[in-house]
């Protein structure tokens, strides 16, 4: 009886001591970000100024609205890669990750705290996009289309975290920025987050579908009717496959590095 | 062998039947780790006891830290066992009887003292109020301060203060005051006196002579991941010969080795660096001689130093 009741009493303080070290962490992440304004302001500011320079220009058509979503995707992943990567990266050689391993943090809260801020920050970046597309756009958004929209950047920051995650255990902090420009800059132009994947060579065409930002990018352009004609349901699959592949090699990467250190 | 041993624990402590006392917290039994087959630590044993306060003393590449990696479960060893509290040290529940402050280049710089404290109390699920622990750590008046606008001695203590935010019954300090100024470090050695006093036990590792001989109630000096000696500081002292005289003097250096005691003299840039072991005597003399001397100081030996001594008796 009496063991029964401890055990009982035991369960909701264990969970509000675990729900209190994610919500810290979680909070502490956003913070840290939102603070370290060459992350920050990149982030949230380039997307902003090609809106500017290219939605404005293409005012009252249905350009505007493109690259309202297209702009988003990039915030999705330019967030993820430069949020999860660079900042794994970084703590990682500063010796700041391994005084939280030490401490009975869980593993978990950490990678949640990013993969959640990361979000968070695409998700500013759509409502920005939005707020832009419907002034100097010129445009308009449906209530339902924003949170469609919403409801597919939370969802797409989940393939990209991965793979900031994956950046993060394979580059050293020092060459991370270039290498995550590397990585983004050609996928962004190939998926079509600047024109129109049809407006493409053929050749990089053809390479589009091997890339997660296309299959984003395809979702994200369907709430508009933009997306060009295909099985939606293919596209989460392969964003779904992606996630799991770039977790698994992150993961397969990490405890090897653990095991060797 | 086993029940020798048992006999020996008897006859040393005739308190037996209670474990507290002199109870072993952390032990590291013959272990071995290897880097790509170079051992950082070779066949080595280490005891700490509740209430100690243990500095692990060595130059760098000794394997001091090492040794506290593998006591707070980051690294696994090649060989041997590693035990904290009877446990597994990658086990939770020993993390949260664990403090540590470990060489940490940089911290989020855009946190505030205080958020970092938060954050890091609530790994713990019984904290140290955030008032204590900025008062122990000297934080007070720092609290909203970013982390990037501390100085050198502030960035240190507050990676103190987050080794004590759990109110750990074993706090691990590697290299606490590398890079401090001599006044941060005096404050931070009453910080850890402070903790000593309030029955914690610490394990700090240094590379200063002077910092094990005023805070370890037993040193264990280490290099190449063996134990070169072990003692009370000044069964330490004691094994270690010869002052450092440094002085600027006209005398010539073949005169001074035939000083009683002398066993090294050295040049540098304008002085002469004189070891020897009666140093009192040596200066007399040297003043007698000399009486354009100028510039003395006389020191402890650096551990460099002592570390030539150490390992060529062995």
């Amino acid at each position: 009886m009496s063991a029964t009741a401890i055990a009982l009493d035991v369960r909701p303080a264990s969970m509000n001591y675990l729900g209190r070290i994610f919500v810290k962490e979680v909070r502490y992440e956003f913070v840290r970000m939102l603070r370290t304004r060459a992350f920050s302001l990149s982030v949230i500011g380039f997307p902003i100024m090609f809106y500017l320079l290219f939605g404005s220009s293409n005012r009252h058509s249905e350009f505007a609205r493109y690259l309202m979503v297209s702009y988003s995707c990039m915030g999705v992943v330019s967030a993820c890669l430069f949020g999860i990567g660079m900042g794994i990266s970084l703590e990682r050689a500063q010796g700041w990750l391994e005084l939280k391993l030490a401490s009975p943090m869980p593993r978990l809260a950490y990678l949640c705290a990013k993969i959640v801020s990361s979000a968070a920050f695409a998700v500013i970046i759509l409502f920005v996009l939005v707020i832009l597309a419907c002034t100097v756009g010129g445009t308009h958004v449906t209530i339902f289309e924003i949170l469609r929209l919403t409801a597919i950047v939370l969802a797409g920051s989940l393939p990209f975290a991965a793979m900031g995650l994956l950046v993060a255990v394979l580059v050293p902090a020092n060459s991370a920025p270039g290498i995550i420009n590397l990585i983004y800059l050609p996928m962004s132009f190939a998926s079509g987050f600047w024109m129109p994947v049809s407006y493409l060579p053929h050749w990089l065409q053809r390479i589009a579908p091997a890339l997660p930002t296309y299959h984003l990018a395809q979702i994200a352009l369907n709430v508009i009717g933009a997306a060009q004609p295909g099985n939606m349901a293919a596209h989460w699959q392969a964003l779904a496959g992606y996630t799991l592949v770039l977790f698994g090699a992150a993961w397969i990467v990490f405890t090897r590095q653990e095991a060797e250190s | 062998m086993a029940t020798s041993a048992a006999l020996s624990e008897v006859t040393k402590c005739p308190l037996v039947n209670q474990p507290l006392v002199n109870r072993a917290i952390a032990t590291l039994h013959s272990v071995t780790k290897r880097y790509e087959n170079v051992p950082a630590l070779d066949n080595f044993s280490f005891q700490l006891r509740a209430g100690e306060v243990v500095a692990l003393l060595g130059p760098n590449g000794a394997g001091k830290t090492t040794a506290v990696r593998l006591l707070l479960g980051l690294i696994a060893p090649t060989a041997g066992s590693v035990r904290v509290m009877g446990r597994d040290p990658r086990d939770s529940e020993t993390r949260t009887r664990i403090g540590a402050m470990l060489q940490v280049a940089r911290v989020p710089e855009v946190l505030r003292v205080c958020e970092l404290i938060d954050l890091f109390r609530s790994y713990y699920p019984q904290p140290m109020d955030s008032r204590e622990v900025t008062r122990i750590a000297r934080l007070e008046g720092l609290e909203d301060r970013m982390f990037a606008k501390l100085s050198g001695g502030q960035k240190q203590r507050t990676l103190f203060g987050l080794a004590i935010c759990g109110n750990p019954d074993l706090i691990i300090l590697d290299e606490p005051t590398t890079g401090m100024d001599i006044e941060s470090r005096r404050a931070l050695w009453d910080e850890v006196r402070e903790l000593a006093a309030a029955g914690k036990t610490v394990l700090l590792t240094t590379h200063y002579l002077e910092e094990a001989d005023t805070l370890a109630t037993r040193v264990v000096v280490i290099n190449h991941g063996k134990t070169v000696c072990e003692g009370t500081p000044s069964e330490i002292r004691g094994s270690i010969s010869g002052r450092r005289i440094r002085c600027i003097t006209q005398l010539d250096p073949a005169f001074l080795f035939t000083l009683p005691t002398v066993t090294d003299v050295k040049r540098d840039r304008e002085a002469l660096v004189v070891t020897a072991e009666a140093a009192e005597d040596v200066v007399r003399e040297m003043l007698l001689r000399d009486r354009t001397l100028s510039g003395l100081e006389i020191s402890s030996p650096a551990l460099e130093d002592a570390f030539v001594a150490l390992t060529s008796q062995a």
